[in-house]
């Protein structure tokens, strides 16, 4: 990845960017966030299948944000992004949480990722993210750097999940549900995670009224999940990163892959693919479908 | 359904402008509905925020109505225009966790429209009636009070009452 150190020291030099948000390795197989504030430290980036952060979870973080205020001036943040993590800082932009200017993308080409640091790419380690990916080329980039190689073909593991699901009844799939969601322990690993929770005061911490309760009980948990998925709906850009936060592996792609194909089937919106569009739960059309009601 | 007195709490959440002055007309005008329905009114279908689903469902709720204007009638213009987007997902959403389709409807009812009210609210009651209690949903309180063995002794309402007072 010489282009890649190389191009994050430039730009760290003339002052392009003020730092650059990228992975380092840890060993052969794990990698970590490294944000790179000066050119010497460019050389510590990498890109490699091991590469499984989002990072555009930084963006709007108001720490990472003040790095950007040099003497005065704001210069732009530098950003190692996959295709799919770039779909995020899109919807970031969508959302006017981030201007277009602000960021200086890094746009990788990629075939993939593994599901879980420590296995050796191939077809059965591949992310399940990674089946359905249809963007192994960055959509917007202000560089675009990277080999380009085949994808694995395996089957789609989450689609398959949810059809199964929705083959139970109603009463199997709660069951189903409130099992999974019984393991939550409310840490909000997954909020943390996620780029697009980013607001600044997330309803579950609201306590007057207390909307959604934060002691780990069935109620709480089922309301909880409700709300994050239901938050998430059509704007989850589908990069997996809560589900791989989550301690106790509640399968939550299958909720926000689930919404997504709503998105898709009910608006034909895909979240974080276009800055010319307002995003689909901030705008509305009238003739959107009125069979709900009656 | 297994009791046979038994008697659906439904929760309707409408908007002022139509929906509310539709049941006053409805009122107004002498028309009989089942009194089973809980209105609570709030000022445009587009402040009708999930949360308060689940809530109501969390507190007893049997069965859901959401009504508003109807499409291009919003006093705020556009506030029913965004809920029906957001309902979409939320109904879907539930849907697929397992929540009957019937146990939560949506509807648009007009200022004028006293006699639909009447026909959505009866509707309402009557496809709850036929699922019976909301029993999957009420076990999730029940996991509530084993969670908490110090307390064997107070109901559920008292848990809501202190959670209210805080
Ligand atoms: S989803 Fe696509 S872009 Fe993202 S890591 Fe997988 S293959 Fe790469
Ligand atoms: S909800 Fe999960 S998959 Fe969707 S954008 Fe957030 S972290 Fe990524
Ligand atoms: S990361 Fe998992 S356990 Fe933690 S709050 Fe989210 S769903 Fe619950």
């Amino acid at each position: 990845m010489e282009e890649l150190k190389k191009l994050a020291k430039e730009l760290l030099e003339n002052k392009t960017v003020a730092a650059v948000i990228g992975y380092q390795q840890v060993d052969d197989k794990r990698t970590k966030p490294i944000i790179v504030t000066t050119p010497e430290d460019a050389s510590k980036l990498v890109f490699n299948e091991y590469c499984l952060n989002n990072l555009a979870v930084y963006l709007t973080k108001a720490r990472i944000k003040n790095l950007a205020k040099q003497n005065g001036t704001t210069l732009k943040l530098g950003i190692v992004a996959k295709p799919c993590d770039i779909h995020a800082i899109v919807a970031l932009i969508q959302e006017s949480q981030l201007k277009r200017e602000d960021v200086y993308i890094i746009g990788m080409n990629c075939h993939g990722v593994v599901k879980d640091y420590g296995m050796d790419f191939s077809g059965e380690t591949l992310a399940t993210k990674c089946t359905p990916c249809d963007s192994h080329k960055p959509l917007y980039s202000d560089s675009n750097l990277g080999e380009v190689k085949d994808t694995p073909k395996v089957s789609d593991e989450v689609l398959e999940k949810i059809q199964a699901v929705e083959k139970m009844s109603h009463k199997e799939r709660f069951e189903y549900f409130k099992k999974e969601f019984d393991k939550c322990i409310k840490c909000y690993a997954c909020r943390a995670a996620c780029p697009l929770c980013y607001c600044q005061r997330c309803i579950t911490d609201k306590t007057v009224p207390r909307w959604v309760e934060s002691s780990p009980h069935s109620r709480g948990n089922f309301s909880w999940n409700v709300v994050r998925a239901f938050h998430l709906s059509g704007r989850c850009i589908g990069c997996g990163e809560c589900e791989r936060a989550c301690p106790m592996d509640i399968p939550l792609s299958l909720l926000n892959r689930r919404m997504t194909e709503t998105a898709k089937q009910a608006f034909a919106y895909v979240s974080g693919r276009s800055l010319d569009t307002p995003t689909l739960v901030g705008s509305y059309d009238v003739k959107d479908s009125d069979e709900l009601f009656m | 359904m297994s009791d046979k007195n038994w008697e659906p709490k439904i929760v309707a959440f409408v908007c002022n402008w139509c929906t509310y002055t539709g049941a006053d007309l409805a009122g107004t005008s002498r028309l009989k509905y089942p009194t089973n329905v809980k209105l609570i009114r709030v000022m445009c279908s587009g402040g009708i925020d999930p949360v308060f689903i689940l809530k109501a469902f969390e507190r007893g709720a049997d069965g859901i109505l959401v009504s508003g204007c109807h499409p291009n009638d919003c006093h705020y213009n556009a506030g029913n225009f965004h809920a029906r987007r957001r309902w979409t997902f939320f109904d879907e959403l539930l849907e697929y966790l397992g929540v009957e389709k019937g146990r939560l409807q949506f509807s648009w009812v007009s200022a004028s429209e006293g006699k639909k009210f009447v026909d959505v609210v009866s509707k309402v009651v009557n496809d709850v009636k036929e699922m019976g209690p909301f029993k999957s949903y009420d076990e999730l309180n029940s996991e509530f009070m084993t969670k908490f063995p110090d307390m064997p002794e107070i109901d559920k309402n008292m848990i809501i009452k202190e959670e209210e007072a805080v």
